[in-house]
């Protein structure tokens, strides 16, 4: 049953008619090729990937407009154009959305994209828990934007809501409810995401691909399904005691009976340090493949990247205080936390001198990508280094709280994550949707976003070492605060325009496509396995398993080294790709479950916030879902398809492990 | 368990009806390793939990603290009791294993029983500890204990749960020695939880507030 979902499943080719009425089902069976409600029911990673992708970018849109309203208010001392109350939600929530709900789903779209195609997997391990991921994550950001219209606005406690400012003393609305709750969901689909990713990772990889061959993305991708696999369960707790705290008068963060309120800033901070490498570790990771394939040289200290990657794994649970250096922690603590945060920009640097000497001697193709990638490398190392200055207590004692802060954060969130997923975007595009983004344009949405990025952000050092305050709502004349921050905030329509651009290249390259040649299987003469199949990729990924023989399989298959030691081609790409025309491929069913059981979840939200008869309809959904799921073959029975009996009897299992989402 | 029925031939796959689809790189089971993995996400929930209880166990606010009503020899049997549903888990894993259906299901259902002993032992604990004046709104550290001793009763009740569902299973006939190992999976998890509990009664239990 349900659980098991053993890999490869079989569906017959080009079988129609193939609607099988379920005992306990409200749907019947969902098939392939019923237009956009395959998209509701599909199990397909790519497909949720591109799911993943596209609803993430939505919210970047949402964040953005967030952003500029910030930039707006903060353009000339005084401003009005939100007031103190509205500012403060604003800023809360343009955190809360860029982390919860852009870049981590756009790291989960690569993720899920990628990790099967790179290791040679035909799925994940678990496609309908893959689709549940998605569904929860929806229903999580959904609910979590509803607070606006229904919960008397957005949160306004900053994204990491410290207690006190979390009470309901401070922060009467339910934006702070919405907030604890919401988070919860989407630890929830964080967390499922992360255990279906690490089992791909492990148990689905094709024959030869020992871990040391793993490109180097899927390598960054699993440490980062690691950190998130540890570090929800401690932002669970602490939005649980939130929870109870504001809805069932708890006394966890009430200072007046007795409580700490750095608890909350202990629980936060493990979970929000590992969280920034959670952010930045994809990115490094796109950088890591396009690197290489731009400069036309395999990645150097393919080891050293892949450890230095586990090194900042381990290390980054060991930092978290370095954000707590001003709340009286005491001078041990302060030490310990400067001295392990200074160790980790070690790992950190290996990374960026190691994609500095891949690119030593290289012979460089600046595209796009590789401009992005570049720039990602630059504006890292800026924010990094900004990082180091934070592990000076002393120092970090003055920048407390200012926008020198903002800055940094900044320059490794936007500088490092988003220009590198940016990077990887241009890169896989062709692959995903079988034409390329536009190079005209994609330069021009470059080199803005470029230019608008340090415009932005740059400045705010300044501001921070001048000593403006991080958070306040307006400033007064006088304070030398004028100049620089109208200068952000041209920086930040600059931004808006190049993402502009980036839509605009989507939509102009999507009708262009017609009339261009097509990318085929591999348009940068790349190095690992998803170059291998066609573009875009056909359903069932790969022809055949490929065998591995050793790291860069794919580029091994095209190059090998003559007598004199020079590298030749062997193999044309298409003579070496497979054809994507392989029929009769096992390949899992779809199923509506997955988002039947993500409605619930909100409701269970509503409920305890506005009405626990609520909560119940909703636990009730999503438990007879649960329910309903594992009563569901893996495979449809009627799909058609002689193998089925023996896998039928065997699926009988017990119905239940994911009764526990939790 | 070798990786081999994954290898290239394609043809050869689709006609052959005798290879292994179960084939796993580590050997594992996809989902025995994900309840591993899921269980040491689990251990982090607990540990934040625990880490919470023992922050604010003295915090009492001026009024009574848990540890103040702590009924031991009670709270050690009916950890006993939990402890001892481990033992029938494994019996019951044994039994399916060995195709006895019948025994499995007795042992599952002692299983679920011990089981529900335990967390009815809470219930009335909970209701005993609001009778003396710790109601899990009276300090930080009655709101600690009872967030923890909580969470995990929900746990063990949803570990019954899914023993019941492995009953109903086996009833209909459908839980049988070749799917033995959903049995032992669900055994991952109740141990888990059962050594969970052994933590949480030495150290909130046991251990005393000063």
């Amino acid at each position: 049953m349900a659980i098991t979902e053993k890999t490869p499943l079989e569906l017959g080719p080009g079988d129609t008619a193939r609607y099988a009425e379920r005992p306990l089902g409200v749907f019947t069976r969902p098939q392939e090729g019923r237009g956009w409600r395959d998209w509701l029911s599909t199990v397909d990673h790519k497909r949720i990937g591109i799911l993943y992708g596209a609803s993430a970018m939505f919210f970047f849109l949402v964040g953005g407009v967030e952003a500029l309203l910030i930039r707006l208010q903060l353009a000339a001392p005084e401003g009005s154009v939100l007031g103190a109350d509205v500012y403060n939600q604003v800023y809360t929530m343009h955190g809360v959305t860029m982390v919860f709900l852009f870049i981590m789903p756009l790291a989960a779209a690569f993720a899920n994209y990628f990790i099967p195609l790179q290791i040679g997997a035909r799925d994940v391990a678990f496609p309908r828990l893959n689709a549940l991921s998605y569904w929860i994550w929806l229903s999580g950001a959904i609910f979590l934007n509803t607070s606006w219209i229904v919960g008397g606005g957005g949160a306004d406690c900053g994204w990491f809501c410290y207690s006190t400012n979390s009470g309901v003393a401070f922060s009467p609305s339910h934006g702070v409810d919405f907030y604890a709750i919401g988070l919860q969901i989407l630890g929830i689909a964080s967390l499922v995401s992360s255990v279906n990713l690490i089992v791909t990772c492990l148990n689905m990889r094709a024959p030869g691909m020992t871990l040391m061959r793993m490109p180097v993305l899927t390598w960054m991708l699993l440490i980062t399904q690691f950190l998130l696999l540890f570090a929800l369960p401690v932002i669970t707790v602490a939005l649980f005691l939130l929870m109870f705290d504001r809805l069932f008068d708890a006394q966890f963060f009430n200072p007046d009976a007795g409580a700490d309120p750095l608890l909350w800033q202990h629980l936060f901070w493990i979970f929000g340090h590992p969280e920034v490498y959670i952010i930045i570790l994809p990115a490094f990771g796109v950088v890591s493949e396009i690197i290489p394939t731009f400069s036309r040289k395999p990645l150097f200290g393919y080891e050293f990247m892949v450890f230095s990657g586990i090194a900042i794994g381990f290390m980054g649970w060991g930092v978290w205080a370095h954000h707590m250096f001003v709340s009286g922690i005491g001078p041990i603590s302060v030490a310990a936390f400067s001295l392990s945060t200074m160790f980790i920009a070690v790992p950190t640097g290996v990374k960026v001198l190691n994609w500095l000497a891949t690119m030593w001697g290289g012979k460089l193709r600046f595209t796009v990508a590789m401009k992005f990638a570049v720039a990602t490398v630059a504006m890292f190392t800026i924010g990094g280094l900004s990082g180091v200055t934070h592990s000076v207590a002393p120092a970090d004692t003055q920048q407390t709280d200012t926008y020198y802060i903002v800055a940094h954060f900044h320059y490794v969130i936007f500088g490092g994550g988003v220009l590198g997923l940016f990077a990887g975007l241009y890169f896989w595009w062709p692959k995903v949707w079988g034409h390329f983004l536009n190079e005209r344009l994609g330069n021009w949405n470059f080199w803005i976003m470029l230019v608008g990025f340090n415009l932005t952000f740059g400045p705010m050092h300044i501001l921070g070492l001048q000593g403006m305050s991080r958070r306040i709502d307006t400033y007064a004349r006088g304070y030398g605060f004028e100049f620089w921050n109208m200068a952000a905030t041209v920086g930040s329509l600059l931004i808006a325009v190049s993402v502009l651009i980036f839509m605009w290249n989507v939509v102009k390259s999507k009708r262009d496509a017609p009339h261009l040649p097509p990318p085929g299987p591999d348009p940068w003469d790349a190095r690992s396995l998803e170059w291998s199949i066609p573009s875009p990729v056909p359903t069932h990924n790969f022809d055949t398993v490929p065998q591995v023989h050793g790291r860069d399989e794919w580029w091994h298959t095209k190059y090998a080294e003559n007598d004199e030691g020079q590298v030749v081609r062997v193999a044309t790409t298409e003579e070496a790709a497979q054809t994507g025309e392989a029929t009769g491929v096992h390949l899992p069913s779809p199923s509506f479950w997955p988002l039947a059981v993500a409605v619930g979840l909100p409701l269970i939200g509503y409920g305890l916030i506005f009405n626990l008869w609520l909560a119940l309809v909703g636990a009730l959904l999503t438990i007879a879902s649960l329910y309903s799921w594992a009563m569901e073959p893996v495979d449809d029975p009627d799909a058609a398809h002689d193998h089925h009996e023996e896998h039928h009897e065997d699926d009988d299992a017990d119905p239940d492990e994911e009764s526990d989402p939790r | 368990m070798s990786a081999e029925p994954l290898v290239a031939d394609h043809a050869h796959e689709v006609s052959d009806h005798g290879h292994d689809p179960h084939a796993t790189t580590t050997g594992l089971s996809h989902i025995k390793l994900a309840m591993w993995v899921f269980l040491g996400s689990e251990c982090l929930l607990f540990g934040g939990l625990i880490s919470t209880y023992l922050l604010y166990k003295t915090r009492g606010n001026g009024r009574t603290l848990p540890t103040d009503v702590f009924d031991i020899p009670f709270t050690s049997v009916s950890s006993f009791v939990l402890l001892m549903s481990s033992l029938t888990m494994v019996l019951a894993l044994s039994a399916v294993s060995r195709g006895e259906a019948e025994a499995g299901r007795t042992w599952l259902l002692a299983t679920a029983l011990l089981g529900g002993v335990f967390v009815g032992g809470q219930v009335y604990e909970f209701t005993a500890f609001v009778r003396e004046g710790v109601a899990f709104t009276t300090n930080p550290a009655s709101s600690a204990f009872f967030t923890l001793t909580g969470f995990h009763g929900v746990h063990v009740s949803l570990g019954i749960v899914m023993l019941m569902s492995l009953f109903v299973a086996s009833v209909k006939g459908k839980l049988t020695q070749r799917n033995a190992e959903t049995v032992e999976i669900v055994g991952l998890y109740w141990h888990f939880v059962d050594i969970v509990w052994i933590f949480i009664f030495t150290v909130i239990y046991l251990i005393p507030a000063d």
